[in-house]
């Protein structure tokens, strides 16, 4: 439960790109967080609306997208994707080697853009 | 207008830890971020470690507590310099808090520091604190399952210690199971069997700790 120190760092991203380009009234702002990142979405926008609330950015919105864990077998190779109940012995579909793959995707923490006028 | 983007939100946490460590390298300093649940022992090790040791390395110890500076008390009692981080209900320590307290702190005439996080077995291992190494503390009174329910913080960590091993005759413990998850999310893992209370096994654990100092004074 850190997504409140998450979104001061979002905030912080936001009106840093918003003062680059002389943007004042904040729409949305896309948060991609991967599989694997310890991240609750509605944590987050709950948070978002909180520390907004009474600000200049009251009235946006967070849209938090998952990107899906993706990894590529230590052993053969293969690229897949673990369902959410092999997700920590993550057997490979093709040889069966279990653990420490190399992760693909699955673990951003990124802000993807900022729609503002 | 839409604006692309493309920055991590962890940004500025991170650039905070590189500058930590940055500092701590100058002042050839071995620094642990200690981690677990609440109630694993965390400070009781602490208090052992620093009275064991206290002939041989000077330690200095940051506090990361909710609240209270019941910890930071009972660590300076061992005649270790400490300061204490409340973060009000914060579930994780940040760069930011760290570097503050080393300021009140104060880095010179140091070995080791220590930095005891805030207990919690999720958020602290998502934020650097320019640490050389991250060391958990898993109790046998948890459950042996929590390196399988928790994976990521033991596939950062170079250190599980295993405390309270004197109650494995009154709790259904599996040490086997505990260690055999930890290292196949984490094969490098070192794991150190203890009981901090009694003393028992701690003398590996110190061995660890001179063997690290050293190799970041070679290092330097």
């Amino acid at each position: 439960m850190h997504e409140l120190s998450l979104v001061e760092g979002i905030l912080a991203i936001v009106r840093e790109e918003m003062a680059k380009h002389g943007l004042t009234r904040l729409v949305r702002v896309r948060v991609k967080h991967g599989e694997l990142s310890a991240v609750v979405p509605e944590a987050l926008e709950t948070a978002f609306e909180v520390l907004t609330v009474g600000t200049d950015l009251a009235g946006a919105c967070l849209e938090a997208e998952m990107v899906p864990l993706r990894v590529r077998c230590r052993q053969c190779g293969e690229e897949f994707s673990p369902s959410e109940e092999e997700r920590f012995l993550m057997p490979c579909p093709a040889c069966g080697t279990e653990l420490g793959h190399h992760v693909l995707s699955g673990r951003e923490l990124y802000i993807d853009h900022i729609e503002a006028e | 207008m839409q604006v692309e983007v493309a920055r991590n939100i962890l940004e500025a946490n991170d650039a905070g830890a590189e500058e930590l460590r940055q500092i701590f390298a100058r002042h050839g300093l071995l620094v642990l971020n200690l981690m677990s649940s609440p109630g694993s022992g965390k400070t009781t090790l602490l208090e052992r470690t620093l009275t064991d040791l206290r002939e041989q390395l000077r330690f200095g110890v940051i506090e990361g507590d909710c609240q209270t500076e019941n910890d930071a008390r009972r660590v300076a009692a061992t005649g270790a310099r400490a300061v204490q981080i409340n973060t009000h209900g914060g579930c994780h320590l940040d760069s930011a808090m760290v570097r503050e307290a080393c300021e009140q702190l104060g880095l010179e005439d140091l070995d080791i520091l220590i930095i005891e996080n805030v207990g919690n077995l999720v958020c602290p291992a998502e934020f650097s604190l320019g640490e050389d190494a991250k060391v958990t503390i898993l109790s046998v009174t948890e459950g042996d399952d929590k390196p399988e329910k928790y994976p990521f913080i033991f596939s950062q960590s170079r250190v599980m210690l295993l405390n309270k091993i004197d109650l494995l005759p009154y709790v259904p413990f599996d040490t086997a199971r505990a260690s055999a998850f930890a290292r196949a999310v984490n094969p490098e893992l070192e794991i150190f069997e203890v009981a901090a209370l009694s003393g028992h096994g701690m003398d590996a654990w110190y061995a660890w700790l001179r063997k690290s100092l050293e190799a970041k004074r070679t290092a330097r």
